[in-house]
């Protein structure tokens, strides 16, 4: 499986890279971390006749974490979110996601960018900017414009950007403190692609009603899917047992997932409720946890 | 096109095509055949080497990505007149069979255990689930692992 | 030997880890060779089809490309590659040739080989190679294998090979009185060895000489060159077949696969070095396949729970070739599905049935995986149906030492009749039960705690090993008094050299730091060797190795006899480092030969040996996710006289993960147009570290095998046999309250969760 034949240059500066991706009529790719991009060439799934590596443009690869919410540079690896003691608070959900990705080796080198652009349908950080409103910043030959994750994953491994444009940043709004959130998925084995998967949150009003909600889910479409009708039954209502189980049902009717060798569609349905139903189980219980402490 | 970089604290440079993988670059260029090709997509870790600290993907990494970096592969963890102590508790706990997937995991407990000495059973089985192997089951791998912590501790024979 | 053995018996560290350890094992892929060209294959991406003309120009025409190998280049006619074992000549026809002619039959096969500079421009060519297929309809199963509509040998007209039959006692009277009939079907799915180092081969063709010496042999490399030296036209001594580091073989590697001639002959046809190197998406579709397998099959009891009888049918699906192994599986699930218990009444058949899918051979524990899963199954439905204690069920009907030597049925043809050597079946289960705390944990059945469904269930197995017809060794007293020792054993993984030293070393009563080396496998090793193969090294090759050091030692007295000036049977080798004659005089070994000395020992063997035991295992299911947890695994088994325990409790654990592979997780499957949907180590889910953390094995040597003078019996498969059965019971146990019985592997959470929701949905609707 030796990759096909490319060129390959590694600019010094995000102009020069811009420049370089457009001159390839399209058929130019850039390259990060490469533990997406890699497989598809040595299955000869893609020949670009030009790799454009990022790793020399600087200032891409940091995070910042400020009154204005999170921003990741494209070139934040998965053990740097792990790493950086801030998210913690400042970005729980995101945190408890990336904590899942693949494995130890891959997430020493594997891309917030390139997991965007990639856009695999059971991907975790896809689900999370869908699910939290992100903003995705790209760079052209035009320009640097913003794409809003909900109009950012098109279908399976299709995205919005043009073949001249580079993911930059990654920009998720302000996550206040008392916010309520779950993430659970469900693998075959450690590390592999979720089979079904929810990232959600949802505030609470002065009544304890739940206001906000944002539910997404991963791996039971051909992107991620922000689940309108689970939001609708929790908004304004207490999350109770009741009102879970009301979630789960709403969530495994509102998605039609497809049959693969891995799970059939009436499966992933049904596993698409229960990870729902699981993280909101897991919201409640940190919410009690959290009232638990000292005042 | 030409690609610089330091292999084992040794500095070389290599002529290479754009499409070479590191993990083919250190097997055939340079001849360090320790580091194995296993599948070729990211999954199976026998590929495994450090590069400036990091455990990576060898398969996943393009030689000339490489440049400026340092890489160390398992030869790089070895000794000519005897084993170090993380192979010495490999080989007590009989954490190999065939060898195929050792030098992969041999690099990953490294790299592991030179950051988090103190990694515990579910630390350990979490790492090196992306290193498959097919003759073990494991278990002794774990085992050989956590017993060789107490070098790491004390910084014993676990250079570089 | 030594009164008392110090090294065999011991857990001596192994002497391979002091390259594996440190990256220096020399792998087939790791040689290098001066103007060495690199092959690639093209194989076939259509499951049945007639080759109407390949284009080849294009790829010949590119740069660094040198030689398009196709059926045009090889004379008058394709070789086809013969059966190792059972070649009977109903399987004649349906033997592989070594490149498609004229047909392809499966997605994988190879149609073509290129040589290139590199593996990259290899593989580049291979895109421009056009070839026109007319395709055929697709056999995709074996039920539409046995309509017969579309037939893979149209000279044979049919898609049967051949049906093997089991008997013993009479059937059909035990069934007609029985008290208790149950009548069943089970399916387990195609899997197979993936072993972790890919295949390759490095041929090196001598014109001058005429020698021909092909590295990355394994496991039969005799055998191997046998066939090889007929294909290609040349003498057997004008090969040598080196075996180098493996990395694992399981059953699958070393076979005389097409590679195995299409490298030599392509190092020929281009008078240069040629290297060929398998990828993981070859392997998943160009090794050999195996245990696919469906069965119809009956029980009879008596009232009280004695086994009267079994009979039924099985399928097996063989792929689109009688590879040289293949019907072993097939044959072994009729002749061992009463496995180690007392069926007085067998009439099992099994139908090998050709499909266009990858060719099947045999794959650790063939056939014996697959059939001690369709029984133990059965087992635990019967005593669930009989009001029995599926503990006691089991008891009252395992063979009893007593009874030794049991004969089991007797398959046909190629008549084979076995018995069962020795043993306490009883003893393996009571411990086994012991140590899984059965009787504590009998509480947990069905129940539901935290959210999780518990189960527990046993099972026991027999592991065939030892198979003849004999093994070669050679024994070296070198001039500086160190001993190397040759066999004609295949080393793939499993610590050959170091158990070979243990009783080399034992038996020449030296230190084990005197064995100078360990070389198996190769030719040029032994005169006449016959490999690892159905768990037969350490006893036909370790057997061989005492015979060798006895004729050693005779030698060594008889060259000590004539310069000391006495009768050979004065003189004593006394702590292996002297020879001592009448009245004191002595020589020490070291320099006792110029050249050294030299004795070989062959071991003939036509009995098999028998390990047995039990398996235990405590799971967990999540109905909402059918996520199966294994919460306790245990192994027991009497493998009678071990060589290095820690050698042997790695196998079986080893062996045991990868059971567990196949009962939860390991699938090749197909569509119905003959595709391979498992294309990556993405789709092909094998075990990994966070999978089964808890796995234990308890190994013991009760009762020696009486056929061989170590007193060992073969034992890499047991630990993987009883695992489908075992696995599948636990989980059936667990949701008893649901009714829900496995019948198919893999249990994967999807399936799980289906039989789970369709039972049910079952009962709601009554």
């Amino acid at each position: 499986m030796k990759l096909p034949n490319f060129e390959y240059a590694a600019p010094s500066s995000l102009a020069e890279a811009v420049a370089l991706l457009a001159s390839g009529g399209g058929e130019a790719k850039p390259i990060a971390g490469g533990q997406s991009l890699v497989p598809m060439l040595a299955f000869r799934l893609a020949a670009p006749t030009l790799l454009v590596d990022l790793r020399r443009i600087p200032d891409l690869d940091r995070i910042s974490v400020t009154a204005g919410g999170v921003r990741l540079g494209a070139m934040v690896r998965w053990r740097d979110i792990t790493d950086d003691p801030r998210l913690t608070t400042a970005h729980p959900l995101l945190k408890s996601a990336v904590a899942h990705v693949a494995h130890y080796q891959v997430r020493n080198r594997g891309t917030v960018g390139g997991s965007l652009a990639h856009a695999d349908p059971a991907a975790e950080l896809p689900a999370i900017a869908l699910t939290c409103e992100a903003d995705i910043a790209a760079a052209g030959p035009s320009g640097t414009r913003g794409i809003a994750a909900a109009d950012f994953f098109l279908g399976a491994l299709t995205t919005a950007l043009a073949p001249d444009e580079i993911i930059i940043e990654v920009r998720l709004p302000p996550w206040p403190p008392a916010r309520r959130w779950g993430f659970e998925e469900f693998a075959r084995r450690r590390g592999d692609f979720a089979m079904a998967g929810a990232a959600l949150f949802y505030d609470e009003d002065a009544s304890g009603k739940a206001t906000n909600a944002h539910v997404g889910v991963l791996g039971v479409g051909d992107r991620p899917l922000r689940l309108a009708e689970v939001e609708a039954v929790l908004n304004g209502h207490v999350i109770d047992e009741t009102t879970i189980a009301r979630a789960q049902k709403a969530a495994s009717a509102s998605v039609e997932p497809a049959d693969d060798i891995h799970a059939s569609a009436a499966y992933r349905r049904a596993l698409v409720g229960t990870m729902v139903e699981r993280a909101l189980g897991s919201a409640c219980t940190r919410a009690r946890a959290s009232h638990a402490g000292p005042v | 096109m030409p690609v610089r970089f330091e292999v084992n604290g040794k500095n070389v440079e290599v002529e290479v095509e754009p499409r070479l993988t590191l993990a083919d670059c250190l097997r055939h260029n340079l001849r360090l055949t320790g580091t194995h090709v296993g599948c070729e997509h990211g999954v199976c870790g026998a590929c495994t080497v450090i590069v400036d600290g990091a455990a990576v993907r060898a398969c996943l990494m393009l030689a000339v990505q490489a440049e400026n970096t340092k890489v160390v592969t398992v030869e790089g963890l070895s000794r000519d007149d005897g084993l170090t102590p993380l192979q010495a508790s490999f080989r007590k706990h009989h954490a190999l069979q065939c060898g195929f997937c050792t030098p992969g995991m041999i690099t990953t407990a490294h790299a592991l255990l030179s950051e988090e000495p103190d990694a515990d059973a579910e630390r350990v089985r979490e790492v090196l689930s992306g290193n498959l192997c097919r003759c073990t089951g494991y278990v002794s791998i774990v085992e050989a692992v956590l017993d060789a912590r107490a070098a790491y501790r004390k910084r014993e024979g676990t250079a570089p | 030997m030594r009164p008392t053995n110090l090294l065999v018996g011991s857990a001596v560290e192994r002497l391979e880890d002091l390259r594996f350890l440190r990256g220096r094992g020399q792998y087939v892929d790791d040689l290098a060779r001066d103007g060495v060209l690199h092959a690639a294959i093209l194989r076939s991406s259509i499951a049945h089809g007639r080759i109407r003309s390949i284009e080849i120009a294009a790829a010949r025409a590119l740069a660094g490309v040198h030689a398009v190998i196709t059926a045009a280049d090889m004379g008058k006619s394709v070789p086809i590659i013969p059966m190792r074992l059972q070649p009977l000549p109903e399987f004649h026809p349906f033997e592989q040739p070594v490149i498609a002619d004229g047909k392809v039959r499966y997605v994988g096969e190879p149609i073509a080989v290129v040589l290139a500079d590199s593996a990259a421009i290899a593989e580049d060519a291979l895109a421009l190679i056009e070839p026109d297929i007319e395709p055929l309809p697709a056999v995709a199963n074996r039920r539409a294998a046995a309509k017969d509509d579309s037939i893979l040998f149209e000279d044979k007209g049919t898609n049967l090979a051949l049906t093997f039959r089991a008997t013993r006692g009479d059937a059909a009277a035990a069934f007609g009185d029985a008290a208790y009939t149950r009548r069943e079907t089970f399916r387990v799915q195609r899997h197979f060895a993936l072993p972790m180092e890919p295949r390759g081969l490095l041929a090196d063709w001598d014109a001058a000489r005429g020698r021909l010496t092909v590295c990355g042999a394994s496991k039969v490399p005799f055998f191997n060159r046998r066939i090889l030296a007929k294909q290609i036209g040349l003498p057997e001594d004008a090969i040598e077949m080196v075996e180098n580091d493996v990395g694992g073989g399981f059953g699958a590697r070393g076979e005389f696969y097409p590679e195995d001639f299409l490298i030599p002959f392509a190092a020929r046809h281009v008078g240069r070095p040629v290297k060929w190197t398998e990828d993981r998406r070859e392997q998943l579709m160009a090794m050999n396949h195996a245990r696919e397998a469906e069965c119809d099959i009956e029980i009879a009891c008596a009232r009280d729970g004695r086994i009267l009888g079994l009979r039924g049918h099985a399928f097996a699906d063989m792929g689109a070739y009688m590879r040289t192994n293949g019907a072993v599986g097939a044959r072994n699930i009729a002749q061992f599905m009463s496995g180690p218990y007392r069926i007085p009444n067998i009439d099992i058949d099994v139908s090998l049935l050709m499909t266009n899918k990858t060719p099947v051979g045999t794959y650790r524990g063939p056939g014996r995986f697959e059939t001690d899963f369709f029984r133990e199954r059965l087992l635990d439905m019967a005593a669930q149906d009989l009001g029995l204690d599926r503990v006691e069920f089991r008891r009252r009907n395992l063979v009893s030492a007593g009874e030794m030597p049991y004969p089991i049925a007797t398959i046909a043809p190629f008549e084979n009749r076995d018995e069962l050597d020795s043993g306490d079946y009883q003893m393996t289960l009571e411990r086994c039960l012991e140590e899984i705390d059965w009787g504590r944990k009998s509480r947990l059945q069905g129940r539901e705690i935290d959210g999780r469904y518990h189960g527990l269930a046993v099972g026991c197995f027999i592991e065939g090993g030892a198979a003849g017809p004999k093994e070669g060794a050679r024994l070296v007293l070198e001039p500086d008094g160190s001993l190397s020792v040759y066999v004609g054993s295949s080393a793939v993984g499993q610590g050959l050299e170091t158990a070979f030293a243990q009783i080399a070393a034992d038996a020449m009563e030296i230190p084990i730091d005197r064995i100078r080396g360990v070389f198996h496998g190769s030719t040029s090793y032994v005169s006449d060797g016959y490999g690892s193969y159905h768990s037969r090294a350490v006893v036909m090759g370790g057997s061989a190795i005492l015979l060798a050091a006895s004729a050693l030692r005779d030698a060594i007295r008889s060259r000590a006899a004539h310069r000391l000036g006495c009768d050979p049977a004065a003189v004593e080798i006394v702590e292996g480092s002297k020879a001592v004659g009448p009245g004191g005089s002595s020589l020490p070994l070291v320099g006792i030969a110029d050249e050294g000395i030299s004795a070989e020992g062959s071991f003939l063997n036509k009995k098999h040996t028998y390990t047995y035991g039990a398996h235990a295992a405590h799971v967990a299911v999540d109905p909402k996710t059918g996520h199966v947890q294994l919460i306790d695994y245990v192994v027991v088994e009497d493998c009678g006289r071990i060589i290095n325990p820690m050698m042997l409790r790695g196998q079986v654990i080893g062996s045991v993960v990868q059971g567990l592979g196949g009962a939860f997780m390991e699938d090749l499957a197909y569509d119905d147009q003959g595709q391979l949907l498992a294309g990556s180590l993405a789709d092909y889910l094998i075990p990994t570290a966070s999978d089964f953390p808890m796995i234990r094995a308890v190994v013991m040597e009760v009762h020696p095998s009486p056929i061989n003078p170590l007193g060992a019996k073969g034992a890499g498969e047991g630990g993987i046999i009883a695992v489908g059965g075992v696995i599948a019971n636990a989980v059936a146990n667990a949701l008893s309250s649901f009714s829900v019985q496995p019948r198919e592997l893999p249990l994967t959470p999807s399936r799980v969760w289906h039989l789970l929701h369709d039972a049910r949905r079952a009962e709601a609707a009554e």
